[in-house]
């Protein structure tokens, strides 16, 4: 440490500190101003056109846009193959990836310290850094191309699964780690057999922070369009499935965007997506805050 | 231990490996689909710069891309450190476990969860034609616009990491340095910083390996050019942007040469990420 000279310069050394105090609160409000300028300008441009038809009906097509733009009235139709889309692909994606990312969590904490386990554990950090193009395409390698053989709901899924799979991991291990270890003891010492240690002992009582791993990862994922532009294509109609192209809340955000007749309804879809995913994004930082045990 | 008891250590054991075989996969999937475009340009696919997709005449380089994605990302992370830095010291210095340090930290955090599209959107309506009005650029696009979303999309993750480091500054070094007479910003870069560095140094690591792999925002605010940018306020491409822009309409050695971008950002992501969790694994 520098050896700090009092007194002679102390005036200077004091207005120093406060300028750069300024320069602290001045940067870390400029850090927040874009959220609020983003949050502000999807509401006021996109609270319009949210009615029950937006939840209600399909995407309309450009003509019927066209149209509607023509005689001045509001763009008709809502984003309902979108919302039924996003909630295929992101359930399947959900069930592929929490049980096999809960066990590989369980199996980790369980073997600490063995080489197998750390080789795991660096994977599944490598992955969490993956970007979400590099999975697209990989997923259409596998699935559209050998799989579906066309665009299909499964192809995005399995790459959104991706995605969540290494968050579970590490949240599920995390978690774990913070169970106190007695509680296994007492089990083990009356006997119980290794599978009711996990599903009896160790699972309920972390079930709090699995959950809030859990809902992190979906939220992650339900904003996610690159790789389903890859792998799920869109659909103008409502599918359930899942070997058949379909649309995401995402996927239809992209297509107004490109669409100069449909522009407007950009606003209302983003506004609904962002309002879901920072809504889940802040109930499960509620719940782990609620029950961490630190 | 008896028969149950193995049972269930296998079952985890085998439901650990398919993350193992994922991962193989993947790279094995990616090699694969690259080896037509390394085969026909071989290395000068990686420092060409030519991409033209005229049939007849086909010919692929990533150069473009490989320069703009690193560009757009070091644009980012040096326009987030001021921000991020400054944050981290509001957060978890200045005004530690203050209601206003836990509103500007939960607002923060929320910026983590906006996607990349609606990122993409803001950055198109308001911030373009922001930059227009400063006359920086005609059409507003380019590697200047991208950054600047890019800097406020990765804010998040560099501050979450730095703010847990510097929260674990031993208070005895701080209230030495102030017994001293240090004043709060001598403290700050005479016992904080230093013995914050390499955490700090990580979490900025692993806000730029997100800034590489960035693509909706990306998309469409870069311009779309498949050259390499030559001012900050030029278009460009970036290798997961070209990977979403020109994916639909590719097949046969165009659609190899973007699996081999696609190969070679996961390496580069792969190797950013690493150095980010080595340095942090070596601190705790």
């Amino acid at each position: 440490m520098k050896v700090i000279a009092i007194r002679d310069n102390s005036n200077s050394r004091n207005t120093k500190n406060k300028i750069f105090l300024g320069i602290v609160i001045f940067f870390s409000l400029l850090t927040i101003l874009p959220i609020i300028l983003i949050v502000g300008e999807l509401v006021v441009k996109g609270i319009g056109q949210i009615n029950l038809s937006f939840f209600t009906e399909v995407a309309p097509d450009t003509l019927q846009a066209m149209v509607a733009k023509a005689n001045g009235e509001t763009i008709p139709g809502g984003i309902a193959n979108g919302i039924t889309g996003s909630i295929l692909i992101v359930v399947l994606a959900a069930v592929m990836a929490i049980p096999f990312g809960i066990i590989t969590g369980i199996y980790l904490y369980e073997t600490p310290g063995k080489r197998y386990s750390n080789i795991i554990r660096d994977i599944a950090d490598v992955l969490q850094g993956v970007p979400s193009i590099v999975l697209g395409l990989i997923v259409y390698l596998w699935v559209v191309k050998h799989i579906t053989h066309s665009y299909s709901a499964l192809a995005g899924s399995v790459s959104l699964a991706i995605m969540m799979l290494p968050l579970i991991i590490r949240s599920t291990e995390e978690t774990l780690k913070m169970i106190p270890g007695t509680l296994k003891e007492a089990a083990v010492a009356l006997g119980v057999p290794y599978h009711k240690i996990i599903l009896r002992v160790l699972i309920p009582s972390s079930f709090s922070g699995l959950l809030t791993g859990i809902l992190i990862s979906i939220s992650r994922i339900l904003g996610e369009t690159a790789p389903l532009m890859l792998t799920t294509l869109g659909n103008p109609r409502i599918n359930w499935d899942i070997t058949h192209p379909t649309s995401a809340v995402p996927l239809l955000i992209w297509q107004f965007y490109n669409d100069p007749n449909m522009v407007e309804l950009i606003w209302s879809s983003s506004l609904f997506l962002m309002g879901f995913v920072l809504t889940l994004n802040i109930i499960s930082k509620r719940i782990s805050a609620k029950h961490s045990i630190h | 231990m008896n028969n149950s008891d193995k049972i269930t250590k296998y079952f985890l054991f085998a439901g650990s490996f398919l993350i193992l075989i994922v991962a193989g996969g993947m790279v094995f999937s990616l090699v694969g689909g690259a080896i037509p475009a390394f085969h026909k340009f071989g290395w000068h696919f990686i420092t060409s710069t030519n991409w033209n997709p005229t049939e007849g005449r086909e010919s692929y380089g990533a150069m473009p891309f490989i320069a703009g994605t690193m560009i757009t990302s070091v644009l980012a992370l040096l326009i987030s450190i001021p921000m991020a830095f400054s944050t981290s010291l509001f957060v978890s210095e200045y005004f530690r476990k203050t209601p206003v340090a836990s509103v500007l930290s939960t607002l923060v955090d929320l910026l983590a969860g906006i996607p990349s599209i609606v990122y993409g959107l803001w950055g198109f309506y308001t911030l373009r034609p922001f930059i227009m009005h400063l006359g920086l650029s005609p059409q507003g696009f380019g590697v200047f616009t991208s950054g600047i979303i890019l800097a406020i999309m990765i804010i998040p993750y560099a501050t979450s990491l730095s703010n847990e480091i510097i929260v674990m500054v031993p208070n005895e070094l701080k209230e030495a340095a102030y017994s001293l007479g240090a004043t709060r910003m001598e403290v700050i870069f005479n016992v904080i910083v230093p013995n914050a560095r390499s955490g700090i140094v990580a979490s900025y690591i692993l806000a730029f390996g997100r800034a590489l792999g960035e693509t909706m925002a990306v998309t469409m605010l870069i311009g779309n050019a498949n050259k390499v940018p030559h001012s900050l306020f030029d278009t460009g491409n970036t290798m997961a942007s070209v990977i979403a822009n020109q994916f639909g309409e590719a097949d046969g050695l165009k659609l190899s040469s973007l699996i081999a971008i696609g190969l070679l950002l996961f390496i580069i992501t792969a190797l950013v990420n690493t150095a980010g969790k080595f340095i942090i694994k070596k601190l705790s």
